[in-house]
């Protein structure tokens, strides 16, 4: 399987070790990445507040040189927001005479045509759909055993269009959380939003929103995301959530986990990267320390699933 | 006009206007349900209910909506947009909102909308955001000296681990002749 592979501003940055584990994890599962040439940033949230047809242009940037260049390649996107506007545009554009019309417009001052032909994927539902939990069981050397991993979805992947798991109550992390033999820690904060960019502008308002998620996820080892924007709210902001009552958990990508699972090092995985990534936290998962329950433990485990 | 009916129906220059019209469209459909409201985490620090946001919109309160801060918490989580029963793009209303007061341009909106302008203007200049030089200017448009002692441990940290990089040229100017025209399409200076 070979994709048109979008890793976006973040991933090239602050959120490197999402690219890194993303591309290794997909080599070992035998999908094929082929980087978009010349690709530029999605908007992120930040174009729509400043310009509604550069909200569209850019994605349609990106996507014209994949439908022109990439052979009708599916395009993957890692980070939530970039798959999200990539998604969007298609969407939102294709059908609407008058809006395609001026995106093109825009994208001819560069030589470019966007046709809306390229499908646009998430990197999990390639995972759900194309690679699927059997075959990540079948490459599992390193289990994660006893491990127990909150899954983290955040907002955009799924919302406004829910389209390969429910936004309600998203689930599709689950089997690879377990293929990894891993626990699944249970809550409703999956989907709950991190704050997004207003940690910069307006922390006190979503530290609020990292604090009550950090506190749902009490008792489990690891917080899994696939957004390099929640990864970066949950993680870099856990001292200040930390004073507003939450609690510091470390948090990985499911590429990084799964990664580790299938036996490359925590070097590969540049586990030293993540800011929450202390020590002891790392001697913990080199060590699989959560193999055998702490006394005590044990009880609680029952009860809980009781 | 009466006093009451030009309290409510102010007088929206050439340059809201289509934005205006937008929204207007966006919105016009709300039954004040209040899902939105409802559904919204950042409820907390809004002034307006959204609810009451679009009510506003389709009376044409221009004023009263430019002043709130309402639109300015909404972190683009897309809640209220799934849960609309009546399939509104509420979370676009909201970021149409922020570029209706941003053509306005009070002391409010240079607060406000100072992190998405310098990431736009980064995108300009560079093709793919660069972190530190997107911060920098978001430093330089919001003006306030303590912000950027706000974020100097985490910069550090970020710094010291690699995570992120001195500007350089990134991809260059590749996309000034898509803003050019972006913004002669949309009229914006």
């Amino acid at each position: 399987m070979r994709y048109a592979y979008y890793p976006g501003c973040s991933l090239t940055e602050s959120a490197r070790e999402f690219d890194v584990s993303t591309r290794l994890v997909m080599e070992r599962l035998g999908c094929e990445l082929v980087e978009i040439p010349d690709w530029t940033c999605c908007g992120a949230s930040a174009a729509e507040p400043v310009s509604r047809l550069m909200n569209y242009a850019l994605p349609a940037r990106n996507l014209a040189i994949a439908e022109q260049d990439m052979d009708g390649m599916d395009v993957l996107a890692p980070c939530a927001a970039c798959y999200l506007n990539l998604l969007k545009v298609g969407r939102e554009a294709v059908g609407d005479r008058h809006l395609h019309g001026r995106i093109n417009e825009v994208l001819a001052a560069s030589g470019l045509v966007y046709r809306g032909k390229a499908r646009v994927r998430h990197l999990l539902d390639v995972l759900k759909n194309d690679v699927g939990a059997k075959i990540v069981e079948q490459k599992v050397t390193d289990s994660l055993k006893g491990m127990k991993i909150a899954p983290y979805y955040g907002c955009q992947i799924l919302r406004p269009y829910p389209v390969f798991d429910d936004p309600g109550k998203p689930v599709s992390m689950e089997p690879f959380i377990e293929a990894m033999g891993g626990e699944v820690h249970r809550w409703d904060m999956g989907n709950r939003c991190c704050g997004a960019s207003l940690m910069v502008g307006h922390p006190e308002v979503a530290i609020r929103s990292v604090a009550e998620i950090l506190n749902a996820a009490r008792g489990a080892d690891a917080i899994a995301t696939v957004c390099p924007l929640c990864q970066m709210n949950l993680e870099a902001y856990q001292a200040k959530a930390a004073r507003a009552g939450g609690r510091r958990v470390p948090v990985l990508y499911l590429t990084q986990l799964m990664g580790l699972a299938m036996g490359l090092d925590d070097k590969a995985m540049r586990l030293s990267d993540n800011l929450t990534m202390t020590p002891a936290v790392r001697r913990g998962i080199a060590a699989r320390a959560w193999a055998e329950p702490a006394p005590g433990q044990g009880a609680e485990t029952v009860e809980a699933s009781g | 006009m009466s006093g009451a009916v030009r309290e409510t129906w102010s007088p929206a220059p050439e340059s809201d206007r289509m934005i205006l019209k937008e929204l207007r469209e966006t919105v016009g459909a709300c039954m004040q349900c209040g899902t939105c409201t409802a559904s919204c985490p950042n409820w907390h620090a809004m002034d307006v209910t959204p609810r009451a946001m679009w009510r506003m919109i389709q009376f044409g309160m221009l004023d009263r909506i430019l002043e709130s801060r309402t639109f300015w918490m909404c972190s683009s989580c897309y809640l209220c947009t799934l849960r609309c029963p009546r399939g509104l793009k509420l979370t676009s209303a909201m970021a149409a909102l922020k570029r209706l007061a941003g053509v306005a341009n009070g002391p409010a909106a240079r607060r406000n909308g100072s992190f998405y302008a310098a990431f736009m203007d980064d995108v300009e200049a560079h093709g793919r955001v660069q972190e530190t030089s997107m911060m920098q200017r978001y430093f330089i448009r919001r003006r306030d000296p303590a912000a950027p002692l706000a974020f100097l441990p985490l910069g550090v940290r970020m710094l010291s681990k690699g995570k992120v990089h001195l500007p350089g040229r990134g991809m260059g100017g590749v996309l000034k002749p898509l803003f050019a025209k972006a913004r002669e399409l949309e009229g914006t200076p």
